[in-house]
């Protein structure tokens, strides 16, 4: 704990959402975004020291629409949410509890969550609880996130129910493929999450469900929807991403002693760590570059500078590197296909291909 | 993505600009295409802000939406861009010709149709949304509109669903063709941005294609090409004008959205153009005019089908329309695949590179061989092949060749690097082979097994006899005040 402190400065630890956590899934081969997340980096402040900021503004239109679409589906208790779940599940549901985890004050949220939870599966009988605001907590790569959903969890019938709010349209039926896909991955993490602590409270953590309600506007107006959405791939790809990453303790052993991404504040908190210098301790963190990282990464910008530098194969995508064989350099596929270098033994097969399509290249633009 | 793409993307990497991964262009290009550029106002699904829109380079029209929550802005926004489109599109719906079927009616077809060209796939789906928010909107009841806009509004739903159609260009994504026709140095994703893509396929003198890719990432030199808008300019120029608007509505009010508007789109207007230029300069390929024919003709049957006062686009298919949509799209795929590959060697070379397809040499021929005895007793010349390529063809497997249309052999098999094919078709009726129906010894030749004549789908039932399982028969889609009277808020 004392060394990711030391890796992250004399700043508070930034705190993780569901989704850095999604995105750090999805590139789980990353040590840099592991240890950086880990120790709590501010990665965009980092990055703009750095230079390269990453363009990941938000337009306060969209920030707007956003608020009042989840204030109108929490108002009165969650009043709206009730009437879409009722006819979602099918369930005759007459008493309704709401419970605002917020109100406890920061520092008890996640113990009071915790507290509530197991309280409602306790209880047998079926009344409906919302709770807004809770606070999950999830280990990623031995180190403990917390995570705070502005979810809502749902108890009917014995069964949790993860709440997605999202201000996208569902129209005739149909939302866009990508946002839909988006916030499955993000509710994997909440679903994990908690069931993990159910698992912690000795109940059946099967009893939070794989189905997330997702929640939209419909059509062209602000009345919401709901739907399920089943997220068990998600979940298992979360899982199974999460077991793939090393430990973060392993990964922080192996860093030079003294290395440090402060970016050493000074009382107004501006930073004063000489760019070039900070950039010299980042790249002692091996990163895995892929543009995927261009809409999931504050460092991206960075990072791909660097791959650049090097000419590495990952700038032009995973696809392209998995047709190259994995060979890194660009330059070196290049040698391949041109026969100006001579393959190494595991890399017979892509040079005999990458040959023949620069002779196939040659003869049609010939 | 073939090693093909991947090669060609590290030399465009090497070369500082990107490289053709075709030898013709396989779209269709009007020449008078129509270009639009539509924004959206963030965090809203459908709700326009303003559009480029025009036929003349030298002349776009700036289309603004001053407050773009406003319901009856979003409307006159609606009409005026009917002012536009739909003169230009009912325009190609007044000349045609007449087709003449072999053992069907003849019917007409239109001459031309429209093309309207749009930066990219979003704003293909923004065009299908409006065209969802406005086609079930009535002249007449609670809420009236310009009788133009439920028209344009069944206009633009049909060209969204026509460009899910492989092959066809009447809605052509320009970031799409161009990607399709050139590869740049950096990766698909990064293509997306249209300013970036130009900027490989076309860096300004003195600037090599990374570098002008680089700059094309500032939203500051070179806005998005829409319909997102770039959340800078959303927080710093356009909430301030459009509250400026909200306190006091006037045309100077208006005017100063419009300037910023204008500023987002003039260099994707340019770029649009621009790309136009690059694209008409590449050669035609052979079979373009046929998939253009195929999109005049649905093109010509949806003119019918307004002039016939049929109703507006059901909200949704059927489950069997869906399924027979589905399907056609599958054959419609596989079939503009086939057809570029025969147009454009550099796209049969990725064939070649999969060994179901092969180049070379004929070495021998024998043109006069015949197979069989008395009445079934055919021609069946025989030809030799020599190739480098790694042919992956079985004994019997039936082959064509872009070089002759019509012209099919079978693969007889292989000795000594060679290969041995038995020509089957087109040879013409005689006795002996039309002359040129035979490749002759040291001419170039290339075969494929792949064919472009594709099976005929599974039999799908007609719609009214839809099984219970999918929903049974549809109802007959019968739009309703509430369709009209929608909330687009
Ligand atoms: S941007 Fe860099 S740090 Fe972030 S995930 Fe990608 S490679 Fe890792």
């Amino acid at each position: 704990m004392k060394r990711l402190d030391a890796l992250r400065g004399p700043v508070p630890p930034r705190p993780h959402d569901a989704r850095a956590i999604a995105a750090l899934a999805a590139n789980p081969g990353c040590a840099r975004r592991a240890v950086l997340d880990a120790a709590g980096v501010d990665k965009d402040g980092t990055a703009r020291h750095l230079g390269f900021p990453a363009p990941f503004g938000q337009s306060q239109f969209a920030i707007t629409r956003g608020n009042v679409f989840e204030t109108l589906v929490k108002e009165n208790g969650c009043a709206e949410l009730l009437r879409l779940m009722r006819e979602l599940l099918g369930l005759p549901v007459a008493q309704v509890g709401y419970q605002d985890v917020e109100n406890v004050g920061s520092h008890l949220r996640a113990s009071h969550t915790r507290a509530l939870i197991d309280r409602a599966a306790r209880e047998s009988e079926d009344s409906a609880v919302f709770y807004d605001h809770p606070l999950f907590s999830l280990e990623i790569a031995g180190h403990t996130c917390y995570l705070e959903p502005d979810v809502v969890a749902f108890q009917l019938g014995g069964r949790f129910h993860i709440v997605e709010i999202k201000s996208f349209a569902v129209i005739d039926g149909q939302a866009e493929p990508e946002k839909v896909a988006a916030a499955a991955r993000q509710a994997a993490v909440y679903v994990l999450a908690l069931r993990t602590l159910m698992a912690e409270l000795g109940h059946d953590p099967e009893r939070v469900s794989h189905d997330v309600v997702l929640v939209c506007p419909e059509n062209f107006a602000n009345r919401p929807t709901a739907t399920l959405l089943d997220v068990r791939r998600q979940l298992a790809v979360l899982k199974r991403q999460l077991t793939r990453m090393t430990r973060v303790d392993r990964l922080v052993e192996d860093l030079p002693p003294g290395l440090t991404f402060s970016l050493d504040p000074d009382s107004e908190g501006v930073p004063t760590r000489p760019a070039a210098e900070l950039a010299e301790a980042l790249a002692r963190v091996p990163a895995r570059y892929a543009p995927d990282c261009l809409s999931t990464c504050d460092m991206c910008m960075f990072c791909r500078d660097e791959a650049r530098a090097c000419g590495s194969t990952d700038l032009l995508g995973r696809q392209i590197r998995d047709q190259l064989g994995g060979v890194s350099r660009m330059t070196e596929a290049l040698a391949l296909a041109e026969g100006a270098a001579e393959p190494a033994e595991d890399q017979e097969e892509v040079a005999r291909l990458l040959r023949l399509a620069n002779r196939l290249r040659e003869e049609c633009l010939a | 993505m073939s090693a093909l793409t991947a090669l060609a993307r590290l030399r465009a990497v090497r070369e500082g600009v990107a490289q053709p991964i075709t030898t013709v262009r396989h779209c269709h290009l009007s020449d008078r295409p129509m270009v639009f550029i539509p924004l959206r106002m963030a965090g809203e699904a459908a709700a326009p802000l303003g559009a480029m829109v025009g036929t003349d380079p030298e002349h776009p029209r700036l289309l603004v939406v001053p407050q773009p929550r406003n319901r009856d802005l979003r409307f006159a926004f609606a009409g005026e861009l009917a002012e536009v489109l739909l003169p230009y599109i009912e325009g190609f719906g007044k000349t045609t010709e007449t087709v003449e079927k072999r053992g069907g009616e003849p019917y007409e077809r239109c001459l031309d149709a429209p093309q309207i060209l749009v930066p990219n796939r979003p704003a293909v789906a923004f065009t299908g949304l409006l065209g969802r928010s406005t086609r079930f909107r009535r002249a007449d009841g609670p809420y009236p509109v310009h009788p133009s806009v439920p028209l344009l509004g069944r206009w633009l739903t049909y060209f969204a669903d026509r460009s899910a159609q492989p092959g066809s260009s009447l809605l052509p994504a320009v970031t799409e063709v161009l990607g399709a026709h050139w590869a740049t140095g950096q990766s698909g994703l990064e293509d997306a941005n249209l300013a970036a893509l130009l900027g490989w396929i076309d860096p300004p003198a003195g600037m090599d294609g990374r570098r002008a890719a680089q700059e094309a990432e500032d939203p500051l030199l070179w806005p998005p090409a829409g319909p997102a808008t770039d959340p800078g300019f959303d927080n710093e120029v356009l909430a301030p004008a459009i509250r400026a608007y909200e306190e006091a509505p006037t045309s100077r009010a208006v005017e100063r959205i419009a300037r910023a508007l204008r500023t987002q789109l003039e260099p994707t207007w340019r770029l649009m153009w621009r790309a136009v230029e690059l694209l008409r300069a590449l050669p035609e390929g052979s079979r373009v005019a046929d998939r253009w024919e195929v999109d005049r003709g649905s093109f010509t049957r949806f003119v019918e089908r307004i002039a016939e006062g049929a109703p507006p686009q059901a909200r949704r298919d059927g489950a069997v329309s869906a399924a027979a949509r589905l399907a056609g799209l599958e054959r419609a795929r596989a079939s503009y695949d086939v057809q570029r590959a025969y147009d454009d060697p550099l796209v049969m070379a990725e064939y070649r590179l999969t060994g179901e397809a092969f180049a070379g040499v004929v070495t021998g021929a024998e043109p006069e061989h015949f197979e069989g005895e008395g009445r079934s007793r055919k021609l069946r010349p025989l030809i030799r092949v020599r190739t480098d390529d790694p042919v992956r063809l079985a004994p019997g497997t039936a082959v064509g060749s872009p070089d002759r249309r019509g012209h099919g052999a079978e693969v007889l098999g292989f000795a000594d690097g060679e290969i041995l094919l038995k020509i089957t078709k087109g040879m013409g009726r005689g006795k002996v082979p039309a002359p040129g129906s035979v490749p002759e010894p040291g001419e170039r030749v290339c075969y494929t097994s792949l064919t472009d004549d594709f099976q005929s789908s599974a039999a799908l039932p007609d719609p009214e006899n839809t099984p219970w399982t999918h929903g049974g028969p549809p109802q007959e889609y019968v739009p309703d005040d509430d369709d009209a009277q929608e909330e687009w808020s």
